[in-house]
This record gives structure tokens, sequence and C-alpha cells, in this order.
């Protein structure tokens, strides 16, 4: 097992609230310069050469620290990682010099085909052996540790072995990545999954979360018209998650927070009144801690 | 056949049924909740052409659009995870796809979109500065001679359509009346951080066309009948496309 990549102190994310960085708000950053900890983007929206995406990300850069959130490696994939997407990934990280890279527990690539989607995994001794060694090569290939986001699913595998705490629990434990928890997340796969939120969470290895997530979810019923959460990122955050966000800070202490939105997206105030309200909990958790 | 083959048709073929060996933790049926899925991978690639063809949704109302962007979808999912790339023969599709025929001009708006896009994100390049081309361009000795280097985003395209006009009434809040002819020709290039859409002359069109080869001055002044010389330079050096001029080697 290769030692794991660790960055410098110094390049970690600001234990404050963030917001997804959009092209529509690129202008607004710069003139107003909000007071937050941090922007992420979506790493595959920058694999381009030139234009208007490179230049405002550069100079919103030079002003806050940046986190990077891949969306297309495949992880969970089957087969090899793409080398090229690496690649990518790898130029990327060396001219934006982000605080954090993060990416996701489950595939989205077969064969040559890319889904756009982020698909569940079984949780058995295969897959996990997979996983890890695919994040062995990420993190080596990119130099640097990998954040590793706990996934929203709808449906499970009969072959699975492992509950999903656990089985993120050992990847971290063999890879020495870090954990992105995405709080929504765990709300959504624990309605989903008839589980109980704050015992999904006592069982996820918090003490290597280097950032959160919270965003929102749409509503959806199944075939038993049951609830079915699915997770949109296109609502503002819900009030129960916001209350599990609490319950995390209490167990993680202050971390760099991202509020996600990607559909629907609001008035720019309305993020920011979001990312206010992360930041008012992060520094009531950091007073308690 | 892999689990993860069996669960990536079935999500791109809504004929087929979800495949073996899912479970949800209620006892709910597994088609449901697949279904989630499978709306997720179609919706998501539906609306990523919506973002790059935003004048041919226009032209067709979001309905058309999205049924005719699904069929695109399941014939033609993604390679690549950038999805920038995304749909470069959707042009292409809606060329041959029967339902659009009555929209005629809708494959050229989709070619010019195409270009639009891609000169978006086409690679920075620094314009040369105004004087200095003049100066050269001035040199009766240096001027026939050059090779003129076009910026990376520079684009053409030829229509029978009135294919610029078309996209330009698709520009403000509401669309304005248009003419569907006469043909034109488009250029497409970033001035600084906006891309700039033109209708020229089909002369410009060959003259640039030709420099874009790397086909010195002189040779594409000859092989442009009717052509304004010094408009089209002069159209040229405003909108900052001429990146570098190289002396080509003369023979003795």
């Amino acid at each position: 097992m290769l030692k794991p990549p660790s960055l410098a102190l110094d390049s970690r994310l600001p234990p404050k609230a963030g917001l997804g960085l959009k092209s529509e708000h690129f202008r607004e950053v710069l003139q107003t310069r909000p007071d937050l900890g941090f922007f992420e983007v979506h790493a595959e929206n920058y694999m381009v050469a030139g234009g208007p995406l490179h230049h405002f990300l550069g100079r919103i850069r030079e002003q806050y620290p940046l986190s990077l959130h891949g969306v297309g490696l495949s992880i969970g994939g089957e087969g090899p990682l793409d080398v090229a997407h690496l690649q990518r990934l790898a130029a990327l990280i060396e001219r934006y010099q982000p605080q954090s890279f993060s990416e996701h527990l489950a595939w989205s690539s077969h064969g040559p085909v890319f889904l756009n989607d982020l698909l569940p995994l079984a949780y058995d001794e295969a897959t996990l052996d997979r996983v890890c060694q695919h994040i062995d090569q990420v993190q080596s290939s990119l130099k640097c540790r990998l954040l590793l986001e706990n996934p929203a699913t709808y449906l499970g595998f009969e072959t699975s072995t492992l509950d999903e705490p656990d089985f993120m629990s050992e990847v971290i434990r063999r890879t020495g990545c870090g954990l992105l928890l995405d709080v929504n997340n765990v709300y959504v796969s624990c309605v989903n999954h008839c589980r109980d939120p704050l015992a999904y969470l006592d069982a996820l290895p918090l003490h290597a979360t280097g950032e959160i997530h919270l965003a929102g979810f749409a509503e959806d019923t199944d075939s038993l018209g049951e609830r079915l959460l699915i997770d949109d990122h296109g609502a503002p955050i819900d009030d129960t998650v916001w209350q599990l966000y609490l319950k995390a800070l209490e167990r993680t202490g202050p971390v760099a927070t991202l509020i996600e939105r990607d559909n629907h997206v609001p008035a720019w105030e309305v993020l920011l009144a979001e990312a206010h309200q992360a930041d008012r909990l992060l520094s009531a958790a950091g007073a308690r801690s | 056949m892999s689990d993860q083959h069996a669960f990536a048709a079935a999500l791109l073929d809504p004929r087929k049924a979800c495949p073996p060996g899912l479970i949800s933790a209620n006892g709910a049926d597994p088609e449901s909740r697949f279904a989630v899925y499978r709306n997720n991978v179609l919706s998501s690639l539906i609306n990523a052409l919506a973002d790059n063809y935003p004048v041919v949704m226009q032209l067709v109302g979001e309905e058309f659009f999205r049924a005719m962007a699904g069929v695109y979808v399941q014939s033609t999912a993604p390679r690549s995870p950038v999805m920038n790339d995304y749909g470069g023969d959707f042009a292409e599709f809606i060329e041959h796809f029967e339902p659009a025929a009555s929209v005629p001009y809708l494959a050229d708006v989709a070619r010019l979109e195409r270009l639009h896009r891609q000169a978006w994100h086409a690679a920075d390049a620094e314009p040369m500065a105004q004087e200095r081309i003049v100066a050269a361009l001035s040199s009766p000795t240096l001027a026939g001679h050059l090779k003129i280097g076009l910026h990376p985003s520079l684009r053409l395209l030829q229509s029978p359509f009135a294919v610029v006009t078309i996209w330009a009434a698709h520009q403000h809040q509401t669309p304005v009346p248009f003419e569907a002819f006469p043909a034109q020709n488009a250029l497409v290039l970033r001035n600084g951080l906006d891309v700039e859409v033109f209708a020229i002359s089909h002369a410009a069109h060959g003259f640039i066309a030709a420099l874009q080869q790397g086909v010195s001055l002189t040779a594409a002044i000859d092989a442009s009948n009717d052509l304004d010389l010094e408009h089209t330079l002069a159209g040229l050096i405003r909108h900052q496309a001429i990146i570098h001029l190289l002396a080509e080697q003369v023979s003795p």
C-alpha cells in the first residue's frame, strides 16, 4: 500500500462556509469580494483550453482558497481509470494549486461511455479492493490527498456484504484518503434505505473529515408510495439537514463547508444567506471545541 | 456480462428491464428506484445539450427540443467526462431528424452555436498591436510575402440560410422576426472575453479560410474574387483577430 501523500497544513480549506462558483457569479464575486472561506468548482467544467472560464477562475483564485471537485473520474468503475482524465486533473491542480481535491464513491463511466451521473456500487470485497487501488493511483499520480464523498443512493445490491459507512471507513483506513462528508447525502440515503441518520453518521470515519457539503433535495415516491429523496442540488437546504449538520459539527469540530446549488440557482444573496447560516453554526462549533 | 455493463445498458435503453440483483430496503419495486438513475442520466444529458444549443431550443420550443435531444442522447452517449465537448455531431443528427425537417435551417443554427461554444473555450492568444500590423502591411517590400496568424478561436461557416441573422434574432429577451434568406457566411471569434458573430461576404470567407490554412497574404488575395481587401483586413484588425505576422521565405 502506498504511503498517503498529505497536503501541507497551511494549504487546507479554512473552516468557513464556501460557495460553488458559477460563471454567472464571476463578476459579482470580483466586484463585491464576499466574505466566504473558499469557492468550489467542478473540475470537468474547466477542462477547456482558454477563454473566460480560466480568466475569471484565475482572478478569483488569487483572492480565495479553492476546492477542486471532480465528478467524472469514475473511481468505482469496473474498468481502469481514464489516464487522460487523470492528466487533465493534474494540469488543473498544477495551474490552480487548490487547497482540496475531492471525488465521489461512485462510478460514472463504462467502457467508452460516460453516463454523467454518480452511480451506485455493490459493497463487497472485490469493489473494496478496486476502489482502494483506484484511489492509490489517483493520489500518487496527482500527488495530493483525495477527499472521498459519501454518495446519495436510491437502491442497493443483493451482493453487498458491507454497509456503506463500514465500506467508507475501510477505504479511508487503507488508502489514507480523507472524507468529504456530504450531510445531505447522509440524510437522502438514510431515508431511501430506512436507516437512522445519526447512527449512520456515527459509523462514518468522521476523524478524516476534510470538508462538508450541504445541499437541498427533491422529493419523489417509489412503487409503494413511500418517500424517495433525490439529491438534486436544486432546493434550499432542508431544516432536517441543518439539524444533522449541527450534530456532525459536534463530532468533527469546525470544518470547511460548501453550500452546493447546481439547479434552480437562486439570487446570489440567497446563496450568501445560506453560507452565513453555515458560518454561524461553524463559529458556535468553534467556540465549543 | 459484468454488473455495471448490464446497469449501463439498461440506463440508456428504457425498453430494457432494470438489471437483476437490485434491492430496496423498504421492499419497493427496484424498477421504481432504478428509474431515478435512468431519469438523471437522460435529463442531465439533455440539459447539457440545452445549455450548448439555446437558439436551437428557442427555434423549436423546449418540449420538441427535449424530445429530439432525448433521441440523440440514446444513440450518442458521451465518450468523455468533459461535457463541454458533448454534442459535437448534434447538427448532423438534426439534419437527418425527420420531425425537424420543417425547420430547414435548424442544423446550420446548431453548427453556428457549436462554433460559438468552441470559440468561447478556445486557447488564449495575445492579439498583435494594431500599429505594428498596420506598419507591416504598409511596407510594400514586406506585405506581399506575409502570412497572417489568426486567433485560435476564429471559426467560419457557410450556410445556404441567413444563419447569422437567425442567430442574432434570438439574442434578445424575446426573439425578433427574421427572414431565413439570403445565404450567409458566418465569422465567429473571441475578442477579449466576448464571442462575436458576423455575417461576412463570400469573398471575405474565402480569403480568411485561405489565411487560416496558412496561405500567404498574396496567394489568399489572388484566390479571392471581388474581395474588399481593405475592409476585410480592417475588420480582422479591429476585432483583434490577428495574433502574428510571419515573413514568408521568398525563393531567390
